[in-house]
């Protein structure tokens, strides 16, 4: 009796999380191995992969496994270059990101129950609708022929500098990065704010503690883990972006997201790609632990 | 603590600014009788008429609809699964499975599920590999939203199901399921906009054979700026509205029915 009720228990379980744990083998663990296969195989003539069976004229040698990718990304300072630039611009990102959202999440963390909800709301909508559309939006604000544009270089042509383009800009990727990520950063930061207890506030007031004083030694500790998930929800996904670069970017500002597409879709050297995906695994691994033992150690103080 | 302070208004009313003139801008264009993005001509439908004689856009609005539907329907079964499985079972693997594809770059996933099909399945690339792709991801966030609901629930009401001679599949489908039934359909629909916006999983699991939206938008966007750009994303922008807004009263009913619902379904 107790014994069939064990085995029905275990089937329910096999039947529950059988079905997803199969298909995420097969569709994400399976194909984040065969990239790491890739990456130390050869290029083959005309992109992809060289064969595993090598034709009889061949050397053999040529069609094992070999570390190229990774000898050629350290052969040329440009790539390490693509990499320590998305890092400063994931970098930057977060930090403007961190700068617009607090203030906001502070305020509706504040609000009364019916207005928060809208107020969330309204960060959430903008962030709903299409990725490319909100990047576009851009394109037509910082475009040669934008009110923007018009004002800008009316007013540098008063103080006599010759006039600028937005579009096609470091600047311009970067207003970009910062529009599409930031209520990765509002939607965190609020949840954590919300949850500090009021009174807190109140007694460091009581204390004796000016405004800045309140929000340096109370409510900047306390809200610490909402930075770093939210930081954490911003630079990781910044780190691996091309088409805001690709859009608003000019030609020099390539990032590794985009040269990561470039070896799969243009030049199609799918071993020098994976390496670069692989290494940028790596990167977004060692970002998000770095993240969790800061937060930890950061948040643990707090609590001795 | 003091409310209404000017500061925290203005930075916030400046953030919003910030959020909502791109889109505005976006809306009121599209309207515009002019070639260019730039000076406001006139008000016209033009660009509407253009999108709905467009037929590469109309069978691309209709692909990649047949695709999220798809890919919503499976990934909202699974992520369902694995939202009831780890609140349940002590996994180990599930979880991180379930939630790294999630965390990581989309272009990660785009790019491993490229070389997979082509490597090892020998698959052409098209509509399959994008509803597969697309599954992969949207399963995390549906298992998320499934958790969340099960985690603010009363075990005592599972246990008095199987108390009272239900079956695990009877437990399930008369207990389990009314009750987290605003969560699958929350996480339906969030897949569905993931999917039908998705651009970067898109982009590298597409192969070469039928026009798909966010595809041809990136084209547009990149080639021949028209103002047909501004009218689809319009049109595009009200859909996720309309969506947005049923995910939330959804959301929203359902954590006022907490209290009453369990009661009546365990009669």
């Amino acid at each position: 009796m107790i014994k069939g009720e064990m085995k029905e228990k275990q089937l329910a379980r096999l039947l529950v999380s059988g079905p997803p744990l199969l298909f995420l083998i097969v569709f994400f663990v399976a194909p984040s191995l065969i990239m790491i296969l890739t990456s130390f195989r050869f290029p083959g003539e005309f992109g992809g992969l060289a064969p595993v069976i090598p034709p009889s004229d061949q050397a053999i040698g040529e069609y094992g496994f070999t570390s190229d990718a990774y000898q050629f990304f350290f052969s040329d300072f440009i790539y390490t270059e693509i990499f320590l630039k998305s890092f400063a611009v994931a970098f930057g990102t977060t930090l403007i990101c961190l700068i617009l959202a607090y203030p906001l999440a502070v305020l509706i963390a504040r609000s009364r129950k019916h207005l928060r909800n809208l107020m969330v709301l309204l960060v959430i909508l903008p962030f709903a609708s299409n990725f490319l559309i909100r990047i576009y939006a851009w394109m037509i604000i910082l475009g040669p022929e934008s009110a923007l544009s018009h004002f800008v270089n009316t007013l540098l042509g008063a103080f006599g500098i010759a006039p600028v383009t937005l579009l096609f800009s470091p600047f311009a990727v970067l207003v970009g990065m910062v529009y599409v990520h930031l209520p990765f950063m509002v939607l965190p930061l609020y949840t954590n704010l919300e949850k500090h207890d009021p009174s807190l506030l109140d007694a460091a007031q009581d204390l004796g503690a000016n405004a800045w004083q309140r929000f340096w030694r109370v409510t900047w500790p306390l809200s610490l883990p909402g930075v770093f998930s939210g930081s954490a929800l911003v630079f990781i996904p910044v780190l691996g972006m091309f088409a805001v670069p690709d859009i608003l970017g000019g030609t020099g500002d390539i990032l590794i997201g985009n040269l990561i597409k470039d070896q799969f879709l243009g030049t199609r050297d799918w071993p020098f790609g994976s390496a670069l995906s692989i290494m940028l695994t790596l990167a977004v691994l060692s970002v998000a632990g770095l993240t969790t033992w800061f937060a930890r150690s950061a948040t643990g103080q707090r609590a001795i | 603590m003091k409310r209404g302070n000017p500061w925290l208004w203005s930075a916030a009313v400046l953030v919003y600014a910030f959020l909502y003139i791109p889109l505005i801008i976006v809306v009121l264009y599209s309207f515009n009788d002019s070639r260019l993005n730039a000076e406001w001509v006139g008000f016209t439908l033009f660009w509407y008429k253009a999108l709905f004689n467009n037929t590469e856009m109309l069978l691309a609005a209709r692909n990649s609809l047949i695709i999220a539907l798809c890919a919503s329907f499976s990934a909202t079964l699974l992520g369902t699964m694995s939202g009831l499985a780890i609140h349940r079972y002590k996994l180990r693997v599930l979880p991180v499975l379930v939630f790294t594809p999630v965390a990581m770059p989309e272009i990660l996933l785009g790019v491993s599920i490229l070389l997979f099909f082509l490597q090892v399945l020998n698959f052409t690339l098209g509509m399959v590999s994008i509803i597969i792709a697309h599954t992969t991801f949207c399963i995390g966030f549906v298992a998320i939203i499934v958790r969340a609901r099960l985690q603010g629930m009363d075990e005592s009401i599972f246990e008095a199901a199987r108390d009272l001679g239900a079956s695990p599949w009877q437990t399930f489908r008369l207990v389990t399921l009314p009750l987290i039934m605003p969560a699958v359909v929350a996480g339906a629909l969030m897949s569905f906009t993931l999917s039908i916006d998705d651009f970067v999983i898109t982009f590298f699991t597409k192969g070469v054979g039928e026009p798909i939206l966010p595809i041809q938008i990136y084209t547009m966007i990149k080639v021949a700026v028209t103002p047909e750009v501004n009218a689809i994303s319009t049109l595009l922008m009200l859909l996720t509205l309309v969506m947005i807004i049923i995910a939330a009263r959804l959301e929203s009913n359902a954590s006022s029915e907490e209290s009453t619902k369990p009661r009546k379904t365990v009669k």
